[in-house]
């Protein structure tokens, strides 16, 4: 075990891993996000906290992740290295490491010019692959990069993020044998709705064995409505919408249309299963956490390993 | 060269409130050729402030004067003989010359009459873009002479990004994604192998995190 995570353990174990996602508060009030931690509750073996998503200012990833760990969920902190310099990255590191977070995910963040603070200084010292290489060393040799000795090195399962239907798609299995090759123990992708490219794009991966050195989680997200994916298709850097997912859920009345969204990232989960080397799903069901148990349990899922 | 882009007339005016009696100074350098600080720029600009404040009831006299640079201490000289016949100085050069023309004229207040933007090029005529951060530490050579700290907006050394789409970046359609580019480019060189190569976290204290620059060199200054 590198770092002793529940996350890590599943996936050790040889379980199809489940995760989610809950997004921090706008404020200070944690009420609001407790709610959605009650929905997530039994149905993941880990809960990824947003840094700061779409650059707009949110309680930090830390906290929320307490606030997981507070209700007995495992807290996986995303990490961007928009807004802090190494100096930083590494210190909230160890804090979380110290405060019982062991899971991570290293992201480059959404370009401050979306947010409400289009003014800010971006900071990106290091990327996200350098983000990654960085806390490998400071887990597994137990040294900062001067070479000074820490006292005691922070336990974490160490993720990454790729997008396998970004441009150009070439180097999209080059750029995660780089995760791999710095240090990534699993990858999260971003939310699949082209399942062909997706396959493609795992047939690469299978090819450079990458899938044996890194778990890769596969991302769904339950579409709401026919206006949610016409939006994301649109409005969504890098998200592939094929037409005949927006057809399928645009044929049904809109009453309809939420339910007809979860049968189809049910029927997708059951699909990324089949796909040798995918190790489990990260699902994003945004602002739609109550859904989490109806897709997870409906995906066979459950109940989660109690390991 | 260095691009700069002139502020708006109503913002010198501001400066200029408490001043009757100026020298608008120009520099044949880069900004000469970027058409934002040359001989031609003086004579605009002193032109349309003495029509503004004659307007406004507050007639001002402007020498006009234009060095070849006023980033050397030889050529800011040449205002030595009568600066202090005058109350000011708006200069229209980089933010380098107006400091170093303030340095060598300590009682004279110096106005800055341009914002100074980037290193860049001439796209056409009237379309200039950035290409240089001055970071310290070239890596040209490794990225198919495409920079990453100044054309990835978010300067990773691993790019691109998950919102580089069709060739552009994420932050805005009409920039280009520069880690696209890089590809693009190594694949033209048949140097895609160079993509796949960790680079380590950068040294910034080549750059300006390392504070203010400056370069000695022995065997010109003996």
């Amino acid at each position: 075990m590198k770092a002793g995570s529940n996350l890590e353990k599943v996936l050790a174990a040889g379980h199809f891993a489940v995760t989610a996602e809950c997004g921090p508060p706008r404020g200070a009030d944690p009420e609001g996000m407790r709610k959605k931690i009650g929905f997530i509750k039994g149905n993941v073996d880990a809960c990824n906290v947003t840094d700061n998503q779409t650059s707009v200012v949110r309680m930090s990833s830390m906290a929320g992740c307490l606030l997981l760990k507070e209700a007995g969920v495992e807290p996986l902190m995303q990490m961007v290295v928009r807004d802090r310099n190494r100096i930083a990255l590494q210190s909230d590191l160890l804090g979380a490491a110290a405060l019982g977070i062991h899971n991570l995910l290293c992201l480059s963040g959404d370009h401050q010019t979306f947010g409400d603070d289009p003014q800010a200084k971006n900071v990106y010292d290091i990327d996200s692959i350098q983000l990654i290489d960085l806390v490998r060393r400071l887990r597994d040799e137990g040294k900062f990069p001067s070479g000074k000795e820490l006292a005691g090195a922070p336990k974490v399962f160490i993720g990454c993020a790729v997008n396998p239907f970004a441009d150009p798609f070439e180097i999209r299995v080059p750029r995660l044998a780089l995760k791999a090759e710095a240090g990534a123990d699993f990858v999260q992708t971003q939310c699949i709705f082209n399942l062909d490219k997706f396959e493609r794009y795992m047939e690469d991966v299978r090819k450079r064995k990458l899938h044996e050195k890194v778990a890769v989680l596969a991302g769904v997200t339950p579409l709401k409505s026919a206006g949610m994916a016409k939006f994301m298709k649109k409005n969504v850097a890098g998200m592939d919408i094929p037409e005949e997912v927006i057809k399928r859920i645009s044929a049904v009345d809109k009453k309809e249309q939420a339910k007809v969204g979860i049968e189809m990232c049910v029927e997708m989960i059951h699909k990324l299963r089949k796909i040798e080397g995918v190790r489990g799903v990260h699902v994003m069901a945004i602002e739609w956490e109550r859904k989490l148990h109806k897709i997870i349990s409906q995906a066979d899922l459950l109940p989660r390993p109690a390991i | 060269m260095i691009i700069g882009n002139a502020k708006p007339l109503e913002e010198i005016l501001e400066m200029l409130e408490p001043f009757d009696k100026i020298i608008v100074a120009g520099c044949n350098g880069c900004v000469t050729v970027c058409r934002v600080g040359g001989q031609k720029e003086v004579e605009i600009t002193a032109s349309a402030l003495r029509l503004a404040r004659e307007s406004a009831g507050r007639p001002i006299e402007i020498r006009e004067e234009t060095l070849e640079r006023q980033c050397d201490p030889e050529y800011l000289e040449q205002l030595r003989p009568f600066v202090e016949d005058y109350q000011a100085v708006l200069s229209l050069a980089c933010g380098a010359g107006v400091q170093f023309m303030a340095e060598k004229y300590q009682s004279t207040p110096l106005l800055p009459g341009i914002n100074t933007d980037f290193i860049g090029v001439t796209e056409r005529q009237g379309e200039w873009s950035e290409r240089c951060q001055a970071c310290g530490d070239c890596v040209l050579h490794l990225t198919g002479g495409i920079c990453p700290v100044t054309r990835c907006s978010k300067s990773l050394f691993h790019g691109p990004c998950g919102g580089s789409v069709d060739g552009h970046c994420e932050i805005d359609k009409s920039v280009a994604c520069g880690w696209q580019l890089i590809i693009d480019r190594l694949k033209a060189l048949d140097r895609l192998d160079m993509y796949e190569k960790l680079r380590p976290m950068k040294d910034w204290r080549t750059s300006r995190d390392g504070g203010p620059r400056r370069i000695i060199r022995e065997d010109l200054t003996q």
